[in-house]
């Protein structure tokens, strides 16, 4: 498509460390091979990703789901992967649905901080005759 | 870097989810993914590289000079029908002067068997 062929590439660094994690320490990995093996990962997503999206079109979907996923692993027999992956899946269910607590929080805290901030301002102003208007979010008080 | 590192090893996974993205897309038939999708795209490949890796070096001869190489990836994709997908993209390498004699062998028998002799396909797209 439009992509830069390097943009199809996966950061060197990143394979070369998970290639190390896999081998016994100390295990020489030639330039050659970490690019032989960079290739085949690129590969990897396309398969992965063309089986999956079979089985999302099979359940009449246009979005890939966590399901397509695994049932694609399954068909190219990865099986090996289901344990882990679906393992991982849940971690990182709970995670992100602790970063969406924290910012649901963090918005709370911030609406509340105005409000307290509001509320004394307006027993300043209780003291003037006027009346005056509920003060909008945006606005700076003096 | 090393502390980009080490920050690495508690997350879920390392393979940025943004470039992983970038390769499915460029697949014409998808239409969206779902970010658990994405994550689990992101951590089958990591689980790949590492059984790509291990299996290889298991299964082949760098060891003996304690090295994975190429030659051993390419051994991986011709005898193990798991990554048989992956043959045409790690092809055995041979000798430039081998495979000039398996050409005028081909030719050679060509001439013999013309009328049997099967057209070769072209097969210039290996993967999509």
């Amino acid at each position: 498509m439009a992509e830069r062929p390097e943009d199809l590439n996966l950061p060197n660094a990143v394979i070369t460390r998970i290639i190390k994690e896999a081998l016994p320490d100390g295990v020489n990995i030639s330039k050659e091979a970490r690019s032989a093996i960079s290739r085949a990962a690129s590969v990897f997503v396309l398969y992965a990703t063309s089986c999956a999206n079979n089985f999302a079109m099979k359940g009449k979907r246009k979005t890939l789901n966590a399901g397509d996923v695994l049932s694609a692993m399954e068909e190219m027999e990865f099986q090996r992967f289901m344990v882990p992956l679906k393992e991982s899946l849940e971690a990182y269910r709970r995670e992100q649905k602790g970063k969406k607590e924290a910012r649901k929080d963090k918005d709370k805290k911030a609406d509340s901080e105005e409000q307290d901030k509001r509320e004394e301002d307006n027993d300043d102003d209780d003291e003037r005759m006027e009346e005056e208007e509920p003060n909008d979010e945006e606005e700076v008080d003096n | 870097a090393e502390m980009a590192a080490r920050l690495s090893e508690n997350r879920l996974v390392s393979l940025p989810l943004s470039r992983i993205r970038v390769i499915m897309k460029s697949s014409p038939e998808v239409s969206s993914i779902n970010q658990d999708a994405l994550f689990l795209t992101a951590k089958a490949t990591e689980l790949f590289v590492q059984y790509l890796a291990s299996y290889s070096y298991k299964h082949g001869r760098g060891k003996e000079k304690n090295a994975l190489t190429y030659s051993d990836l390419s051994h991986t994709a011709e005898e193990c029908e798991t990554f048989q997908f992956l043959a045409d993209i790690l092809p055995k390498k041979i000798l430039a002067s081998k495979y000039l004699k398996m050409l005028e062998k081909e030719k050679r028998d060509g001439e013999v068997r013309e009328e049997d002799e099967e057209e070769e396909e072209e097969d210039e797209d290996a993967v999509g």
